[in-house]
């Protein structure tokens, strides 16, 4: 191996690093990453083990942590799979289809990124409210939305939207028209074309999407209180928890449920990024 | 729509095995002919489907909004909007904006320009940090500096009494750190955590993109680093780097989870505009509420706006992700 490589050894060094500059930016960058956004986060961390193993099971185990997590956790869940459903829709029905309004709906997606969570919080609970412009047919169809975990996941479904369609929709654009006429003179009908010609192209997209969703939905705060009620036990999300219980001063509980959601979120973390390498790796191999 | 095409004489896209038949078989030879596309009706309800979908969830939401705002008319608008505390509100959220996204406007090239110009180990994990922020709730971006700066925090005694010891050279030295937690630094922290990948984020796979050619050129030609940064490489990244800006104020503005549990709600000093719209919705001051919320709802179009032209107008000088 060493003498293959002799020969482009020069070459190396020479390409790399003759910009200037490395070290001021790199070092800037790394001091300033370091002082907000991983000694704060360590802090977390640091602050959590001081309770001991033994205290910290015994916060996540309270009955009222624990319904906290699973409703933060749940109805993020089903928020992100009902947004890959509709998103994939929305971002097919953009692609594919030409209709008037098409460019207005289009920008209108981002408005989730644009609106100040607390804004949409409370223009959902109007909304969806019992005597709001959808909540009334709704309530008179039987379905309370508002102040019920369903209230939280019609919140989470309008914060991660746009993941999903901005994350399928280039993907969807690629896929070559000319793999679906193949299929047709093949004999596929339509939906088997759709269904096993487009989609598998389109799965890591969506589910990349759906990560994305589920950990945006996982930690939402703003959009979601207004709406959900904030019932102990049915309706109360994670983060709102951690409020109360700072509000309480009760540091090690707010400290305990805050580091079990950073794991939880790492995790996914993880996942979405192991997930879009894949993805960038499958378009590769396309092209 | 294919039955004519036959009639006027153009072989169909498709060879399809049924075309053979079609004058015996004209129903077939349609369905053929739409296996790369779906009948009108499925395409209508396709959009009809999706379109109900984002006016349920997008459209009439924001509709609600001004609606709710107007609807004690027009003097009740300007009122709740004309409200000293109000006024506050719309100042402090100016001025937290305006301190965090040039903080981040910073980071962001400096980042992009280690990150996308160079080669170096552990850059991946580098970019993985960056987004770190994007993972974590607001709430727990708050509550980390409420653990280091709060009353119970280990910066507390640097705030409460300040330190006081010799250096040499110097001598004796009194530090002291203003207040931070219920105060502007808090609330800026906060949202410097919450939008800290934004700007970065954008200029990377630009930068990445446009390679190190151009800065090779100039330098070779010999200018000097600063002249090459700001006559060669910031030209060619300024309208993504505005793009950034712009998604980076939106959020900064915006935020609300971070900046609720470090900012006490001090009316008229620490309350931002969405933890205003808070208040008064949470007191039953419904019309104040969405007055407010009005505001921001406003500049959440002007900012989807800009977007839209940024993208339309300069798309090719922006991350592949954003072209139309």
């Amino acid at each position: 191996m060493a003498v293959t490589a002799l020969p482009a050894k020069p070459a190396t060094p020479r390409r790399r690093r003759v910009l200037p500059g490395f070290g001021l930016s790199l070092g800037y960058s790394l001091a300033w990453l370091g002082l907000i956004v991983l000694i704060p986060l360590v802090g977390v961390f640091v602050k959590a083990s001081g309770l001991g193993f033994d205290g910290l099971w015994r916060i996540w185990t309270e009955p009222r942590v624990l319904s906290a997590l699973w409703i933060s956790f749940g109805t993020a869940l089903a928020a992100a799979a009902f947004n890959a459903v509709m998103g994939t829709w929305v971002a097919w029905v953009f692609v594919r289809y030409k209709f008037p309004g098409k460019r207005l709906f289009d920008a209108m997606i981002d408005l989730p990124f644009a609106l100040p969570t607390a804004v949409a919080g409370i223009a959902l609970t109007a909304l969806y409210g019992p005597t709001g412009w959808i909540g009334r047919w709704l309530e008179a169809a039987g379905i309370k939305v508002a102040y019920t975990p369903l209230g939280i996941t019609v919140a989470l479904v309008f914060i991660g939207l746009p993941f999903v369609v901005r994350v399928v929709q280039p993907v969807l654009a690629e896929v070559e028209r000319e793999l679906e006429e193949a299929a047709a003179t093949l004999g596929a009908n339509r939906l088997q074309i759709v269904w096993r010609v487009i989609l598998p192209t389109l799965w890591p997209a969506v589910l990349a999407g759906f990560a994305l969703a589920f950990a945006r939905g996982v930690g939402e705060y703003g959009s979601v209180i207004f709406i959900a009620g904030n019932l102990p036990g049915v309706s109360e999300i994670a983060p709102l928890l951690i409020t109360i219980k700072l509000e309480e001063f009760d540091y090690a509980g707010a400290t305990a449920i805050a580091a079990a959601m950073l794991l939880l979120s790492f995790v996914l973390l993880l996942a979405i990024n192991s997930l879009q390498a894949r993805l960038a790796r499958t378009q590769r191999g396309r092209t | 729509m294919s039955e004519v095409l036959l009639e006027s004489g153009i072989p169909p896209m498709i060879p399809s095995p049924h075309a053979v038949l079609s004058d015996s078989a004209p129903v077939r030879v349609a369905q053929a002919r739409d296996a790369t596309t779906e009948p009108r009706w499925a395409q209508a309800l396709l959009i009809l489907g999706a379109l109900a979908f984002l006016l349920a969830f997008l459209l009439l939401p924001l509709l609600l909004v001004f609606v709710e705002a107007l609807r004690g008319g027009v003097g009740a608008f300007v009122q709740a909007v004309s409200e000293t505390d109000a006024l506050a509100a719309v100042k402090l959220t100016l001025l937290v904006t305006g301190i965090v996204v040039p903080l981040n406007l910073l980071f962001g090239v400096a980042a992009a320009w280690a990150v996308s110009k160079h080669q170096f180990p552990g850059k991946r994990w580098l970019v993985t940090l960056i987004d770190l922020p994007f993972a974590v709730s607001p709430v727990v971006a708050g509550l980390i500096f409420v653990l280091i700066f709060g009353a119970q925090g280990w910066a507390w005694p640097l705030i409460d009494e300040g330190w006081t010891g010799t250096l040499p050279l110097l001598g004796e030295v009194h530090v002291q750190l203003p207040k931070i937690i219920f105060a502007l630094p808090g609330i800026v922290l906060a949202t410097v955590f919450v939008t800290f990948p934004f700007i970065a984020r954008e200029l990377m796979p630009l930068m990445e993109q446009q390679g190190t050619d151009e800065e090779l050129a100039a330098l070779s030609l010999g200018a000097s680093g600063w002249q090459t940064f700001w006559r060669v490489t910031l030209p060619n990244i300024r309208w993504a780097l505005l793009y950034g800006v712009l998604l980076c104020s939106a959020r900064a503005m915006g935020e609300f989870g971070a900046v609720s549990v470090v900012s006490g709600h001090i009316r008229g000093r620490t309350n931002t505009l969405p933890l205003h719209v808070e208040i008064l919705y949470n007191e039953y001051a419904y019309s104040a509420a969405f007055a407010a919320a009005s505001l921001l709802a406003l500049s959440a179009l002007i900012t989807l706006v800009l977007k839209t032209y940024l993208e339309w107008r300069h798309g090719e000088s922006l991350a592949a992700n954003h072209r139309h």
